[in-house]
């Protein structure tokens, strides 16, 4: 596209019509502000930040918490998929070990001994909860984390869990499970 | 009472001289200049918030003050509280000097760029007379030349600031400044001469008295006994003025020519290594040159303390009076921070290459044409 870039007349390079115009505009702003109470946040939001909370929107980016299963079970298998792709490395996993804690549902090899996500580094890009196979990770609404000290940013596996809430999802494992049992029955049709 | 009185008269004149100057340096200083220089840090960013829709500070409150019944909020509402909220956060925070700087100059260039623009205010008649005493510092004779010398070294600090941290974007800013300043300082200094061509001397008093006489520079009607002559200069007063007042801009770094500073293309300008106190100085700085400008324009074109209706016009004879006069002054002066202020929210910077054309190849010849003008009307009127 090519913009016809007209040649100011006289009047115009005076400048004055521009702060003429800049004047009207910001005066008109100033009067509706001052005299008629028409803020942003009072237009938009009814009310300021720490008074009235902000709606968040649906598919908004906020802290990521890991997520239980139906049955309250860690969903997450220990893969470190998300500490791998985390760009900030926001992400540490400590995995169970060959002798760790089995995972607290069946058909699952491994839980983390330790999940910790250090909110402080953490860039809400999401990447985490593409890469999860499990479902297990969620970016959700919070948006305001504060803490006196650096180490309270630093939020463990008991805590993003119990933040996160409960996530159905897919029920990998439960199908997994169901058709391994299925296997064993063996169905044969009798005549 | 009376032992004062005689301790008093038994002092030596000089001694006397010497107490009142002291006296209305630290009056001027931290009575006046310094919480006007705080409190329009607190107008600047209440009218932003105005013209942006926003609220601005609001939530800063005193202890006891806060909960007095309707003032309180009011006062909290308004973010007067604001500037002390500033100030102890400006002292605590953690004063950083980056290992790669100058250091003796990078200490230096705050001072270098706050007292200059203290310093010019020590010429200026904030007042008629209080009591037997003239209200200006220092009634120098030259006045108007003084205060132009020493706005000029307010540059030194910019650039000092630009060289001594040592990294490009506040390099950018303070060769942007040298430039700037010394192109508008030359249209600024022509700009005022049609001024003194026509009242005849240099001393800031002596112009502020004629002006109470004849009409104020600017506005010729505002008067008690009207001249034709000073109508007839009007429309070169007008040009000369309006040179001065955007010259006044380019001087203190405002928008629309804040190129030195140009947040959105060098970062912040000469400013950007500067943290807490020393930033805190250079942002002083600027307000405080804000002021002594807005004091120009006022004593140069708007009459000073004086204002023909009410007697207001001659110097005070008595107490009333002369703070009267001062009341005058600091609600001129106010007005002019104000326009500053707003044009600031309203106008987009300005690009480099326009800014040089319009000092150099606009306002210079234009302020030449304007003087020879002057002297022409001059010769006919008188």
């Amino acid at each position: 596209m090519i913009v016809d870039r007209k040649p100011l007349s006289f009047w115009e390079r005076m400048y004055l019509p521009s702060i003429w115009g800049g004047f009207k505009i910001t005066s008109k702003h100033f009067y509706n502000t001052v005299f008629r109470g028409k803020t942003g946040g009072n237009t938009l939001s009814k009310g300021y930040y720490p008074e009235t909370k902000w709606d968040v929107a649906e598919g908004y980016r906020g802290a990521p918490y890991l997520v239980k299963d139906q049955d309250g079970a860690t969903k997450c298998v220990s893969c470190q998929l998300c500490e791998f792709v985390c760009p900030p490395k926001a992400i540490k996993i400590t995995p169970p070990g060959a002798d760790g804690q089995t995972a607290d549902r069946k058909n699952a090899e491994k839980m983390p001994r330790e999940f910790e996500i250090n909110m402080l580094r953490c860039i809400f890009c999401g990447f985490c909860q593409e890469v999860c196979p499990e479902e297990a990770i969620f970016l959700q609404k919070d948006y305001s984390l504060t803490g006196l000290a650096r180490g309270e940013m630093i939020f463990n596996k008991e805590k993003l869990l119990s933040l996160g809430g409960t996530s159905g999802g897919i029920q990998k494992w439960k199908h997994k499970l169901e058709e391994a049992k299925e296997q064993e029955v063996f169905p044969v049709e009798t005549k | 009472m009376d032992s004062f009185n005689q301790y008093w008269t038994s002092l030596s004149p000089l001694t006397q001289s010497v107490t009142f100057s002291v006296l209305k340096i630290l009056g001027v200083l931290f009575l006046a200049l310094l919480p006007m220089v705080a409190y329009s840090v607190l107008a600047e960013r209440k009218i932003s918030a105005f013209i942006q829709d926003r609220q601005g500070p609001n939530r800063v409150s005193l202890p006891l003050v806060g909960s007095i019944p309707i003032l309180g909020p009011l006062l909290t509402k308004l973010g007067i509280w604001q500037p002390l909220a500033d100030g102890v956060k400006s002292i605590l925070k953690e004063d950083f000097t980056p290992s790669y700087v100058r250091k003796a100059y990078f200490w230096l260039a705050p001072a270098i760029t706050l007292v200059p623009a203290f310093m010019t205010v020590g010429v200026i008649p904030f007042g008629s007379t209080l009591g037997s005493q003239k209200m200006v510092i220092a009634d120098l004779n030259v006045g108007i030349l003084y205060t132009f010398g020493i706005v000029s070294l307010g540059v030194y600090g910019i650039v000092l600031a630009g060289y001594a941290s040592n990294s490009k974007y506040p390099f950018l800013g303070g060769i942007r400044s040298t430039a700037q300043m010394i192109s508008y300082e030359l249209a600024m200094g022509m700009s005022v001469i049609p001024v003194f061509m026509i009242i005849g001397k240099l001393n800031l008093s002596d112009i502020i008295t004629h002006q109470a006489q004849h009409g104020w520079m600017a506005l010729p009607f505002m008067a008690t006994q009207q001249t034709f002559a000073s109508y007839l200069l009007w429309p070169c007063m007008i040009v000369s003025f309006g040179i001065f007042l955007v010259s006044a801009f380019a001087e203190t770094n405002r928008l629309p020519f804040d190129l030195p500073e140009s947040e959105t293309e060098l970062v912040a300008g000469y400013n950007t290594e500067y943290s807490s106190m020393k930033f805190a100085l250079f942002f002083m700085g600027e307000y405080a040159s804000m002021i002594t400008a807005s004091c120009m324009m006022v004593v140069l074109f708007f009459g000073g303390w004086s204002l023909p209706f009410f007697g207001l016009d001659q110097p005070a004879t008595s107490i009333v009076g002369g703070l009267a006069h001062i009341a005058i002054f600091v609600a001129k002066i106010l007005f002019f921070m104000v326009v500053f202020i707003w044009v600031r929210w309203m106008l987009p910077r300005f690009r480099y290459d326009q800014l040089m054309d319009l000092g150099w190849r606009r306002f210079i010849p234009v302020a030449l044409a304007n003087i020879l003008v002057t002297a022409v009307v001059m010769y006919f009127v008188r």
